[in-house]
């Protein structure tokens, strides 16, 4: 803090109404310095995210058909979208997708992580920086490669079933294009998860796993004892992190229809649908809506996790 | 050493900040306004197209094109309709194929070339392109490219299963019969879950799913001859002569490569999209004709195939008319495109000249495979209408159709499924549906 050189004693008239002057205005570039650091985001917020949020709404209250133009029909879209079969079964489906797909993937970035900082594993680096790769890798080339691996016909595991005498699985017929789809999405992001639950356990005071070490506590039980419940506030963001991207799947399914159109669905999961609403069916307005309301369903499920996972804990 | 962050400070750092941003918006927008040269925007995906259009400026001093390739198909349609319906950002001269042309109709978006002399050349082109791309004087597009329909098929193994070229469907389903007795490992040919494929079958058949006049639509996916296809398609599906393979991916290819199929039924862009992917074949492929329906027919139908279109935001409708018609309709501008960028010519002049004609291709064993398909494209059957919504189409089609060769439905329901899929879809886009 910058030294106060101003003396004590109250100066005379013309100068005191001078000082008071010049400190209402060091008042006020100290108010309004930061909103001006904050400006280039605040720009860049409201021009590409509040305003094209303002227009999916504006959009989402007309009906614009090929013929006969643009009409206004209030919460027309809306009620449709609550009623739509197609948006709901996708909602389903990624529920069902998360149920199974997000415990085992934040199981295995939580396991990874534990090990990796428990110290009894040689070549750290190494095997921190392989975990997070295939982060690395962009989505939709990853998507392509997974969907030459699930090859019917001429994709590896199933050339390699064949020479085992073993039934090929198919990993893109109706039954498993869930699964499939999971696993890329678990080998895509439980190295990112990862590094979030590392970062989070480096942070654990050292003096507390000694003392359980002291205590004759063992690896696993330190792990299980002291260090995840430490780094449950990591956890957490990751779990919602991980709600909040499930329910807007869209990249993999995308690349994937190509490769299996009879299973993907344009309405297979509530992203893609709003997508295909927009860019193939023409319906602006319709998909602006069903974005909202995806948009309210992850907001709703993000909430009742945080109510869920608040009620054990102490409150502040 | 701190010092305090003055007005004088502010002001002029927004200063700079406005210089800049001025400075890039000035270097962005290097159009030119009155008295320089005029400046078209050229989308395109035929590769090497940007030849034919250094050929043109040459010819055209007073014009310079951006060459800009948007994407193929359905990525550049999606950019196109999104600058169309902002208003602005669309190019002047666009790539869309036959089938999108009453798409973008439907949107007020393409200009009416007639107005800037494009009937002159009417007479150059197949008969039928032009059909597609105008409607009576009007004229919405410049024929660049055409797909008509034809057969490859593998000789080594027509040869040695003693399989003869099919003639008719019925023989094609025979044959097939025969090729799954003696081989139940490979098909006769590969059933495409595509909208494009299939539609060139019911077109051939005599289906005609749409016609438009104004606001009304008729719409009948499921007439007679639609349903007539779809079911003999779902004979050879279900009865495992044909595969069921999605088209245009990794493994259809390699099944194109090693013999799987042993035919495939396809366009005239074909014999050179087939060279690229099934190096390992070659050689070994023959085209014939399209199979008939009945014995002695000579019909046939389009797949795929573009046009020059121009888009009604241009600032220089005439320039853009003139190029879209000089791309397609100067004989060497047109050879350019037949023999480099391999495109199937719509110009009377070049699909009928002798070198065309004559021309012999290796991977087909020297077969003079144009003359097949040029064959074929006189027999294009005309009067064959697009809806004003091509990819809602296409993309219920494409799902539809897989879900039928994957068992999940009949291919007879299909067809009535789709018909009251799409009608349900004009319906809410306001189309009075008949």
């Amino acid at each position: 803090m910058k030294q106060e050189g101003q003396p004590e004693t109250v100066p005379a008239s013309p100068v005191r109404s001078h000082q008071s002057a010049l400190a209402q205005r060091k008042r006020l570039r100290q108010i309004v310095i930061p909103y001006m650091f904050l400006l280039p985001f605040l720009i860049l917020f409201v021009l590409f995210l509040v305003l094209p949020l303002a227009y999916a709404f504006w959009l989402s209250i007309f009906e614009e058909r090929l013929v006969g133009g643009s009409t206004f029909v209030g919460a027309e879209n809306y009620l449709r979208a609550f009623q739509d079969g197609l948006f709901w079964a996708g909602i389903r489906r990624m529920v069902t997708f998360g149920v199974f797909q997000i415990p085992l993937m934040l199981g295995l970035a939580l396991v990874f992580a534990l090990v990796l900082d428990s110290g009894l594993v040689w070549f750290r680096s190494v095997f921190r920086l392989g975990f997070f790769l295939p982060y690395a890798v962009p989505s939709v080339v990853a998507a392509l490669i997974w969907g030459y691996l699930y090859g019917p016909t001429f994709g590896p595991f199933t050339q390699i079933a064949h020479y085992l005498s073993v039934p090929p699985p198919n990993f893109l017929s109706e039954r498993w294009m869930l699964a499939s789809i999971a696993n890329i999405v678990t080998w895509t992001f439980a190295g990112y998860n990862m590094i979030i639950l590392y970062a989070a356990l480096q942070a654990i005071p050292s003096e507390l796993r000694d003392a359980g070490a002291v205590d004759g506590a063992r690896a696993w039980q330190i792990a299980l004892y002291i260090k995840i419940p430490l780094i449950t506030p990591a956890l957490l963001l990751t779990c919602i992190f991980s709600i909040i991207g499930t329910l807007q799947l869209f990249t993999e399914p995308r690349i994937l229809r190509a490769l299996a159109p009879g299973v993907i669905v344009d309405s297979y999961t509530p992203n893609l649908f709003a997508w295909n609403l927009a860019f193939t069916n023409q319906q602006y307005n319709y998909s602006a809506a069903v974005s909202f309301v995806l948009g309210a369903v992850v907001v709703v499920g993000s909430y009742i996790f945080m109510l869920a996972t608040n009620r054990g804990r102490i409150s502040r | 050493m701190r010092r305090e962050f003055t007005r004088r400070d502010f002001l002029k750092m927004s200063g700079a900040g406005l210089a800049g941003a001025s400075l890039l918006g000035g270097a962005a927008c290097g159009g030119s306004t009155g008295g320089g040269p005029v400046e078209l925007t050229f989308w395109s995906w035929v590769p090497d197209i940007i030849n034919e259009v250094k050929l043109f400026e040459e010819a055209h001093p007073d014009i310079k094109i951006k060459y800009v390739n948007a994407g193929q198909g359905q990525t550049e349609y999606t950019k196109l309709r999104t600058a169309i319906k902002s208003g602005s950002g669309a190019p002047d001269v666009v790539q869309i194929e036959f089938q999108f042309i009453e798409t973008f109709r439907q949107l007020d978006a393409l200009v009416d070339l007639a107005e800037h002399g494009a009937n002159d050349v009417k007479g150059d082109f197949v008969p039928w392109t032009w059909g597609q791309v105008s409607e009576g004087s009007s004229v919405y597009a410049i024929p660049q490219d055409s797909g008509p329909m034809g057969l490859l098929y593998r000789k080594d193994i027509f040869d040695e299963y003693g399989l003869t070229v099919p003639k008719t469907w019925a023989e094609f389903e025979e044959q097939a019969r025969k090729l799954k007795e003696a081989n139940p490992d490979i098909y006769m040919s590969d059933f495409l879950a595509d909208g494009g494929w299939f539609n060139g079958l019911m077109w051939q058949a005599g289906s005609r799913p749409f016609e438009l006049s104004g606001a009304k639509l008729w719409v009948n996916m499921n007439d007679p001859e639609a349903v007539k296809v779809a079911e003999y398609w779902g004979r050879l599906v279900d009865d495992g002569l044909v595969g069921t393979k999605p088209p245009f991916t990794n493994e259809w290819y390699t099944a194109l490569s090693n013999g799987t199929y042993a035919s495939w039924i396809t366009a005239a862009w074909g014999p050179v999209f087939l060279a690229g992917i099934a190096g390992k074949s070659k050689g070994k492929w023959r085209a014939a004709p399209l199979p008939q329906w009945s014995a002695g027919e000579n019909v046939s139908a389009n797949w795929g195939g573009s046009t020059s279109a121009v888009i009604n935001q241009s600032d220089y409708p005439e320039e853009a008319t003139q190029f879209a018609i000089w791309l397609n309709h100067n004989s060497e501008s047109a050879k350019m495109l037949a023999e480099k960028s391999f495109l199937f010519p719509t110009l009377n002049s070049l699909l009928y000249s002798d070198e065309f004609k004559n021309q012999t291709d290796p991977f087909y064993g020297g077969q003079k495979v144009n003359s097949v398909f040029i064959q074929s494209s006189g027999e294009v059957d005309k009067g064959f209408q697009w809806s004003p919504f091509q990819d809602y189409v296409y993309t219920q089609m494409q799902e539809q159709l897989q879900a039928a060769a994957d068992g999940k439905v009949s291919f007879s329901q299909v067809m009535d499924d789709l018909n009251s899929d799409i009608t349900n879809y004009a319906k809410s886009q306001g189309f009075k549906v008949q």
